[in-house]
């Protein structure tokens, strides 16, 4: 099958060593054209690479990956995408007669009409991690592993058809239905990936991004631009096959760019640039973390039936593993991001004599910070003695090299060791150890011109949020469980053992929670199971949110008085954040508003193994009001017996976090579904009575 | 295993298919079924067929029971299928307990059909089977007998695919799994699901657009218009500004734009 392909490929690409005539060019762009009528499936297979096979797994699991020699690849960065015209043209309800998979309308479509178009297909690629690693089969966006990067700007909307190009006859675990999320994108519900909406293939399906900020009802016509949210990742969110489609590759970065961070350094470019270190691929560096394990042939192993394997013993960065990358002596912007499937990454960095250096957060989940937060194992702040780095969050990074002395290294090292090979390979820094490197900074030289970006010491302002806080809804539970327990808290009576939220596993037909559009909750999101210790790293779609208070809970041993002591909110989670890891015995308070689009979204836990587990929550914005309740019942109708919780206004020990935030705060009576906003009452038309 | 199976079971074999591990990766352990039957791992169970399987025990009575009975409303679901080409496997986690007799009287307790098999086999086997298809490398699960109560793993031996679903669970929805690891339909059937998936989404847009339309003009969000100010935004940007200046930012001397994009270059990466 996969020779034909490439004999027909040959056929129509000019003879080698010949080069582009014009006619053979003419011939190529006019067969193209016609292929391009004809169905966008086609097109697509043609003008791509050939389609790899895949190969089957080796077997037994190996114990270990093959050695590969640290530091001899330059890291990858991911290439920039590119748009173009699509046909069959975009519309705003899907094209099934074309071959688009069925969705409904898109929400806002002609007030953020897309002028910028994207094809992306999904399909079977190559991948080579190392150079002493034969090129392995992997999926990716447009064959590639990381996916290109998108470089976007607030208010220009785009469009992106992601065609299903995966194989009919894949093995093992991964499933040919492909959905992809933007990861945070303030996108309606029908282009948000929703781990049910997957597609066949042979579909594609046309995602909406407007780029806008959120409240653009209350802040037209882009939104509240202390909302933006500049690094984001887009992947593969198909349910219960999101950590095996992620491990073969189906992942990439995501970037939107403003006044504010424009993504240029360069001085001249209006008051309100940042100018972090910029552009993209020169200054300004995505850092794509995960890991994987390969047979000894090199092949990646993964289609075990244990899913994602464990001990994957191969740290990557962007597709690389343990890559250097040449810096000059200046500032750049790194955007870390764990793609998972599983890992806490928590980095340090260190310098060619071991000794610790800073490097300076800026954003946390793509949304700035108020001001920059230094991260150094010798920080007396325990929460910053290393960037701790749970599945799916972004952190971007600066790093100043300005005082390294050329032709020495730096190592970006892991608390964690990877394994390097099996003779022992030198300390590269005294006492760092190779296996814990994940990568090295080789400091060439003095930049060709002077480093002209800045980290300044207010980065943003937050969104005031006393008002909706004022007008706050009420406060919905989530627990997150790896037990189903027969009273809430109470681990005594367990009936199933399994990850759950509020006691049920994800149903895509079932909304555990409808929210009314415009208003806001604060959300308690609690690891209560003392089982096995698993720390969640909670993402809930559709909005940021602020984390308002941690805590963690006690339980006297003897006389089961449970205490709930306020941690306060750590450095890192001043700004807004859209990933929240919990702790065993450890819950969040956060605050979070609901506008600008209805329909479905998720809240889940983002360790990939878990979601796939079923450890995701529906929840609706609706036209309200609002559910008292939250997961009341199973979707076959019988009642969820097992926490019954309920939306409780009045829970005694949110209070204090909240008037610390807001003076004048008052908690309607839960179920009131007041709505009550001030970008209502400014607007032209008012609020009708 | 025995050491002529072990030395048998990684000849390659025609008669099973061609995308199959075979017994090399699945193993070829002897386990007894509650009727007392003989049976090896791959060659009777697994091979060309779609098995569900599940371990549990007949005494267990914390995790067990809502498992089981979520897998007995399955059988229904599975129709003809089960016995046909769709088995389902529950092996036990207490081998010295459960005897093949024992087992049978917990089947039919359950309301088992045939097509259902409880079974039972010498610890070495049923590990090797574990570890095998459960394996989380997570010591505290993969050894817990609790948490095997509730994992169920599906294995289409004819396409080598898997899927893993959890216990108890509406049966709808694991009767759905088990739909995923059959082979891609055709693309022609792909299409007409979709068509049918979309005039249900119309169904329901239907209903929810116009509430949606109604929700947006009674609580006055503006019109939709290609152009409008923002004043609100314009003035959020000039508090931030504000801001940073009273922070006393130095700001750097200025280059002009052309110099420094003459100067831009990508750096060497030799």
């Amino acid at each position: 099958m996969s020779i034909t392909k490439e004999k027909n490929r040959k056929k129509a690409e000019p003879p080698a060593g010949k080069g582009w005539s014009r006619r053979t060019m003419l011939k190529a762009s006019a067969a193209a054209g016609v292929v391009t009528m004809l169905t966008p499936r086609k097109s697509l297979a043609q003008s791509l690479p050939p389609i790899p096979t895949q190969p089957s797994d080796c077997t037994p699991q190996p114990t270990n990956s093959p050695a590969t020699t640290p530091f001899v690849q330059a890291l990858p960065i991911p290439p920039i995408a590119i748009p173009t015209i699509l046909n069959p043209f975009p519309t705003l309800a899907a094209d099934t007669a074309r071959g688009e998979a069925a969705r409904a309308n898109h929400q806002d479509w002609f007030q953020f009409f897309p002028l910028v178009q994207y094809s992306v297909s999904v399909q079977p690629c190559m991948h080579q991690f190392h150079p002493q690693i034969p090129p392995t089969y992997c999926w990716g966006y447009n064959g590639i592993y990381p996916g290109p990067t998108f470089l976007n700007v607030y208010g220009v909307p785009i469009v992106v058809r992601f065609a299903n190009n995966l194989p009919t006859d894949n093995i093992g675990f991964g499933d040919n239905n492909h959905t992809t999320h933007l990861h945070n994108g303030h996108t309606a519900s029908e282009s948000d990936g929703f781990a049910g909406d997957y597609w066949s293939p042979g579909l594609f399906k046309d995602h909406h991004y407007p780029n806008v900020y959120a409240g653009f009802n209350e802040f037209p016509p882009l939104g509240d631009p202390l909302e933006a949210q500049h690094t984001y990742w887009y992947h593969d969110h198909r349910h219960s096959f999101t950590a095996t489609n992620n491990y073969r590759g189906i992942n990439g970065m995501y970037l939107i760019y403003d006044a504010v961070d424009t993504g240029f350094e360069f001085a001249g470019q209006g008051p309100q640039a940042l100018r972090l270190p910029g552009p993209y691929g020169i200054y300004d560096i995505p850092l794509n973390f995960t890991d994987k394990l390969f047979c000894a042939s090199g092949e990646m192993y993964a289609t075990a039936p244990d899913a994602v394997p464990g001990g994957t013993d191969k740290f990557c960065v962007n597709g690389a593993i343990q890559p250097y990358f040449n810096v000059q002596t200046r500032k750049y912007r790194f955007r870390f991001l764990n793609s998972g499937p599983a890992r806490i990454w928590t980095f340090n960095l260190s310098d060619n004599n071991g000794n610790p250096v800073p490097m300076t957060v800026v954003t946390t989940d793509g949304n700035l910070l108020p001001s920059p937060v230094q991260v150094i194992s010798t920080s007396s702040d325990p929460t910053l003695q290393g960037l701790t780095v749970y599945v799916s969050q972004r952190y971007d990074v600066i790093i100043d090299f300005t005082n390294a002395t050329p032709g020495t290294s730096w190592y970006l090292t892991n608390v964690a060791a990877q394994f390097v090979g099996n003779a022992p390979e030198p300390e590269p820094a005294p006492g760092v150890n190779i296996g814990n490197v994940v990568m090295a900074f080789n400091i060439t030289g003095a930049p060709p011109y002077p480093d002209q970006s800045q980290v300044p010491s207010v980065l943003t302002t937050l969104p005031n949020i006393t008002t909706p806080l004022a007008n706050l809804f009420g406060t919905r539970i989530w627990n997150f469980n790896d037990a189903v327990v027969g009273a809430e808290g109470d681990p005594a009576n367990p009936t199933a053992k399994v990850f759950n939220v509020n006691g049920l596993t994800f149903d895509p037909n079932r909304a555990d929670a409808s929210i009314q559009q415009g208003s806001s909750e604060t959300w308690l999101i609690r690891n209560r199971f003392p089982g096995t210790g698993w720390t969640h790293p909670v993402h809930i779609h559709l909005e940021e949110g602020r984390v308002l208070d941690r805590r963690n809970i006690t339980v006297n041993p003897t006389t089961g008085v449970i205490t709930i002591n306020s941690q306060g909110v750590p450095a890192l989670e001043q700004g807004r954040r859209d990933v929240y890891p919990i702790k065993p015995n450890d819950e969040v308070l956060i605050f979070l508003q609901f506008r600008d689009w209805f329909g479905k979204y998720m809240i889940h836990c983002h360790n990939l193994g878990h979601e796939d587990n079923l450890m995701l929550v529906r929840w609706d914005v609706t036209t309200g009001p609002s559910s008292t309740v939250t997961s009341p019942v199973y979707s076959d109708g019988t009642p969820n017996t097992g926490n019954g919780l309920v939306n409780s206004g009045a829970q005694p020990n949110i209070t204090p976090a909240l008037t610390a935030l807001a003076p004048t705060f008052n908690l309607n009576p839960p179920g009131s579904g007041k709505l009550d906003r001030p970008g209502l009452k400014g607007s032209k038309k008012g609020v009708k009575a | 295993m025995n050491r002529r199976s072990f030395l048998t079971c990684h000849v390659a074999d025609k008669s099973r298919p061609a995308a199959s591990l075979g017994p090399g990766y699945y193993t070829n352990g002897v386990f007894r079924t509650h009727e007392n039957k003989t049976v090896r791992f791959y060659d009777d169970l697994i091979k060309g067929k779609i098995s569900i399987i599940n371990f549990m025990f007949a005494s267990c009575d914390k995790y067990c029971p809502r498992s089981i009975a979520c897998l007995t409303k399955l059988q229904d679901l599975l129709g003809d299928h089960l016995g046909r080409d769709m088995f389902m496997y529950s092996f036990t986690l207490k081998p010295d307990e459960d005897t093949p007799e024992k087992l049978a009287a917990y089947a039919k307790s359950n309301g088992a059909r045939p097509g259902w098999l409880f079974l039972t086999g010498s610890e070495y086997d049923l590990t090797s089977i574990r570890f095998k298809l459960f394996r989380l490398d997570d010591p505290l699960i993969d050894f817990s007998l609790d948490v095997h109560a509730s994992m169920l793993r599906i294995i289409n031996d004819n396409n080598s695919r898997w899927s893993s679903w959890v216990l108890p669970d509406p049966p709808r929805l694991i009767r759905e799994a088990v739909s995923w690891i059959e082979p891609t339909k055709p693309f022609a059937a792909r299409v007409r699901d979709n068509v049918d998936l979309q005039a249900k989404i119309d169904r329901e847009s239907a209903v929810t657009a116009p509430k949606w339309a109604k929700f947006r003009s009674e609580h006055g969000w503006p019109e939709i218009t290609a152009k409008r100010e923002n004043p609100e935004g314009v003035k959020k940007l000039q508090t931030l500004l504000h801001a940073r200046t009273q922070a006393k930012v130095g700001l750097e001397p200025s280059h002009r734009f052309r110099d420094v994009l003459a100067r831009f270059q990508p750096e060497a990466t030799s």
